[in-house]
Formats: structure tokens, sequence, C-alpha cells
């Protein structure tokens, strides 16, 4: 997999968690932006597809300490140990039937090629990987209303978050026409993140230095010293992954103040997390 | 059990002898057998090559017929019917509206077609239903800018020389996938000899493999 990666785009995610009020405004976009097919019965969660999923998180305390935070998970787009795009679902697939995009860094899933083993959703960490157990069932005349930019799911077929790639393929589209060689931050955004009301969710390029994510994550080019899988670590201590010692290096950041929030980001024994909790990625070291 | 044992030594015995005896014969049986290999051979090709693209791919004509030849030498290039819209995506097959750009006031020539065309679509004001021969499947991707706005490519290296034709031909589906002869190629072996005889993935992946050195991640020609 050579290609000259020197402009190649690594599109990520931050979401702030003490900005989302878990209003599920994400999801709703996400499903009507991407044709995902609903169910008679969404809250049978063997049956219901959300690429976009709204987790609730609580600080296990009795009243009046209890806390509550949503999380909203996305495909993380996992660049896999060390970076180099071998994630979790990519090795597995067995009819490439999803591949890592090293120009941009997006993880795909190619509908037509895949034949439904699902090998994929038991390698994925996140549970972000669905599977159509049936056909979808628009009611009658809303199929007028799929978006023609992405391609409907049969039954026997797993889907994902695309991080929206008709989207990027329509700002390129725009650019080649108008003769520039490179897209906007603006041109691109997701769906769930322009549909967010409180801004908790800021997409773009965490390569471009002049990008708001790079801003905010600041992420560590050098692997982690305790662990030389991981690569781009946050050097803002408010950032964190989810199980970012697992090494899958997902795209998705999020973002708390309060520490309780950034513990349930992984599990962690008794006594690991305060050995753990004030380190975070340098650009001294390597 | 000795019965049977008997029994299929028994049967051993009598094949090796008619074996025996057809060694001994002449090779009339062979020669028959030659000829009946060739017959079957030839009915099969003939079969696969003749009767089953018949069977495979049904055919459609087109609402009416048109002209290319004529409008390209009055108009002068493909772009001023086949346009793209500021957002960078590509119209295609041009609306109603595009025709009537020219066709407006009065009937421009005095063929059945031109008769068809406006009696039935202009004073309806129905869009043409057009079949059309380079449709892709659902799952595909295609960036007309990319190739043609950045890259200078010119619409004949894969859609062939269609601007210089006076007819259009009859539009076949594939009555299994839906989708387009042009897909697969006229040719049922999907033997290609020139750029625009086919229209698959491998095609693709083959011209991007030439161009730009790699064949590309599944987004950037799928969705």
């Amino acid at each position: 997999m050579k290609q000259e990666n020197n402009n190649a785009h690594k599109f990520g995610m931050v979401i702030d968690l003490d900005k989302c009020t878990g209003c599920g405004s994400c999801m709703v976009s996400c499903m009507s932006e991407n044709n995902v097919p609903f169910k008679e019965d969404e809250s049978n969660k063997k049956d219901s597809i959300t690429w976009m999923s709204v987790y609730k998180l609580t600080n296990g305390k009795s009243f009046p300490d209890t806390e509550i935070a949503y999380l909203p998970r996305p495909c993380q787009h996992c660049g896999g140990k060390g970076d180099h795009g071998h994630s979790p679902c990519v090795s597995v697939c067995p009819a490439v039937a999803t591949d890592y995009g090293y120009d941009t860094g997006i993880v795909s899933q190619i509908y037509t090629r895949c034949f439904g083993c699902r090998y994929c959703m038991g390698a994925c960490p996140y549970h972000a990987r669905y599977f159509n157990w049936w056909d979808p069932k628009w009611p009658e005349g809303m199929e007028n209303y799929l978006s023609p930019n992405v391609s409907p799911r049969m039954r026997g077929v797993v889907e994902k978050c695309s991080f929206c790639y008709h989207r990027y393929q329509a700002a390129r589209d725009v650019a080649y026409y108008e003769g520039r060689d490179d897209i906007e931050e603006h041109e691109y955004q997701t769906a769930c993140t322009t549909a967010c009301p409180s801004g908790a969710i800021v997409f773009g390029d965490l390569n471009n230095p002049a990008h708001k994510i790079h801003q905010i994550v600041k992420p560590d080019p050098h692997p982690d010293p305790r662990n030389k899988h991981v690569i781009g670590k946050s050097r803002n201590p408010k950032v964190f992954r989810l199980l970012e010692r697992l090494g899958t290096n997902p795209k998705v950041y999020y973002l708390s103040e309060r520490e309780w929030v950034r513990k349930q980001g992984d599990s962690y024994l008794d006594g690991e997390w305060d050995k753990i909790k004030n380190h975070h990625g340098t650009s001294s070291h390597g | 059990m000795s019965e049977i044992e008997n029994k299929t030594e028994n049967d051993s015995t009598e094949s090796a002898g008619e074996c025996t005896a057809g060694d001994t014969k002449d090779d009339k049986g062979l020669g028959l057998g030659v000829i009946f290999f060739i017959v079957a051979f030839v009915a099969c090709f003939l079969s696969g090559t003749l009767l089953f693209p018949k069977l495979l791919y049904s055919k459609k004509e087109q609402p009416f017929n048109f002209d290319h030849a004529l409008h390209v030498g009055e108009t002068g290039d493909c772009e001023t019917c086949h346009s793209f819209r500021e957002d960078g995506s590509f119209t295609g097959i041009p609306k109603l509206a595009t025709c009537l750009d020219c066709h407006a006031e009065e009937p421009l020539g005095e063929t059945e077609d031109e008769v068809v065309f406006v009696e039935e679509y202009v004073l309806e004001e129905k869009e043409i239903p057009w079949y059309v021969y380079s449709r892709q499947p659902d799952c595909v991707f295609f960036s007309h800018a990319a190739h043609t706005e950045e890259n200078g490519m010119d619409c004949v290296t894969c859609h062939g020389h269609i601007g210089d034709s006076t007819s259009l031909r009859p539009y076949e589906e594939n009555r299994i996938t839906g989708y387009s002869r042009d897909i697969w190629g006229k040719n049922i072996f999907g033997i290609k000899k020139n750029s625009w005889d086919r229209m698959k993935m491998d095609d693709c992946a083959k011209c991007h493999k030439k161009e730009t050195g790699h064949q590309g991640y599944c987004f950037q020609c799928h969705k």
C-alpha cells in the first residue's frame, strides 16, 4: 500500500461530552442522511441499526452527587496498531469488503462486496457495526426521500458509519470543478456535526494544524512511550479516546473537564487510573 | 457375505473382459466419440455465443430516435447539453428544459422523431424517459469532474464515438442484474479492444493503476 502520503488527510472527530445534552439529534440526522432503515420496534437492540449511538454514562453515585454524561459513538475509524491501517475490522474481513483509506484515514464498508460473515462485528471493540437481519422496509412513498448519494443496504450485509464519505466526494467534486487542489474545512462536515445543536462535535483533518480539531486534540505524532502501538495520543489533558490502550488508534476523540467521565473511556484495575490519568501525549519525546 | 464378494468378483471380471473386447475391435467407437464431442462442442459454443446473450439481455427501444451527430454539428461539443452543475456534479442526460433552450419556439426539423418529441413530451411537459446506456450500479460513485475537469480526459475514452452516431441503438438490459449491457460490454466473453468497450470495476481499476499508480481505495469509487 504505497501511495504518496505527503498530503494525506486523517479525518477525525472530537466530541465535547460536557456540551452534549444527549438530545439524539446526531442519531436522527445520521439515519436520515445515510438511508439507515428503521424498524417497527426500535427498542429491539439486536435488530435496530444506529451508525451513531448515544450512550448514557453515570458516575454511579447516589443523590445529591449523581452526575450524568452522554457519549455519542460513531464508527471510530481505527488506524489499528501503530496507525498503519490494520484496523480490527479490516484485518479480519475475508472479502475485502472493508478497507482502510490511506488517503483519508476513513474505514470503508462496501455493501455489495460484503457477504455477511460478521467477523468484523466480532472484531470491533466499539460495537460500531450492524448487521441487516432484514431487507429495509420504508413506509409507502418514503423511498422517494432517500438520499441518492448513499446506496441502501440489503438483508445479509454489515453496515456502519462512513464519516459521511459522500459529503467528501461531493466536496471534492466542487473543488475539481473550480480547479482547486483541496477542499476547505467547512466543505466537508458530517451530518451529525452539522446537526448537533450544542456544537459538541468538531470534525476535521487531524493532519492539518489549521483545522479546529487539530487545535483541540493536538495529536502526538510519536508513539506513546508506554505502548508503542498507540499513536496520536492527545496532548490535551482533557481529551481521551475509547479503550485507547488497546492500540486501535481511533480517530474519534472525546473531551471532558470531568475526571469521572474521562475514566469511563476504559476499564481500569484498582489504582491503575491514578497512575495513568496524568499521562498524556507530549511533543518532546521520540 | 461371500455371495456379494463373488458377485463383485464376477462384475470386475466382466468389465475387464469388456475392456479387452473393446481394445481388440477397430477404432470405430473412438471416431464416433470424437465426432460426437465436436458436434456437441459446436452446438454448445453456438448456443452460448448466439442464444445465451439473447436470453440474458432484453432489448428496449428508446422513446424516440436521437441524432447525436446532428446535434454535435449544431452545438459544436458535448458540454452544451451534457454539462456540469455549479456544485461540480454532472447533469448526465439533459432534462427537457435543456432541450427547450433551442427547441422552444417551434419544431426544429421535420422528422417523425421531432413530432413525437413535441407532441408527447414538449406539449405534455413530460420528461423523456431515456434509457441510459452507461448507468452504473447504485453502489458506484463516479465523479465526472475528477476525470474531465481535473485530469483532462475526453468523453470518447469511456463513452466511445457516440457523438458521431445518427441513431440510438436499442438499450439492452441484463435480465438478472438489471444493469445495462454496456457495463459488461458487447462481447459476451468480455474481450475488450477499445477503452470504451467495457465499464466494469476492473476497467476503472486498471486505468487508475496505470495513471495514478494505485487502483484506489474502496471509497474512492463506492458509496
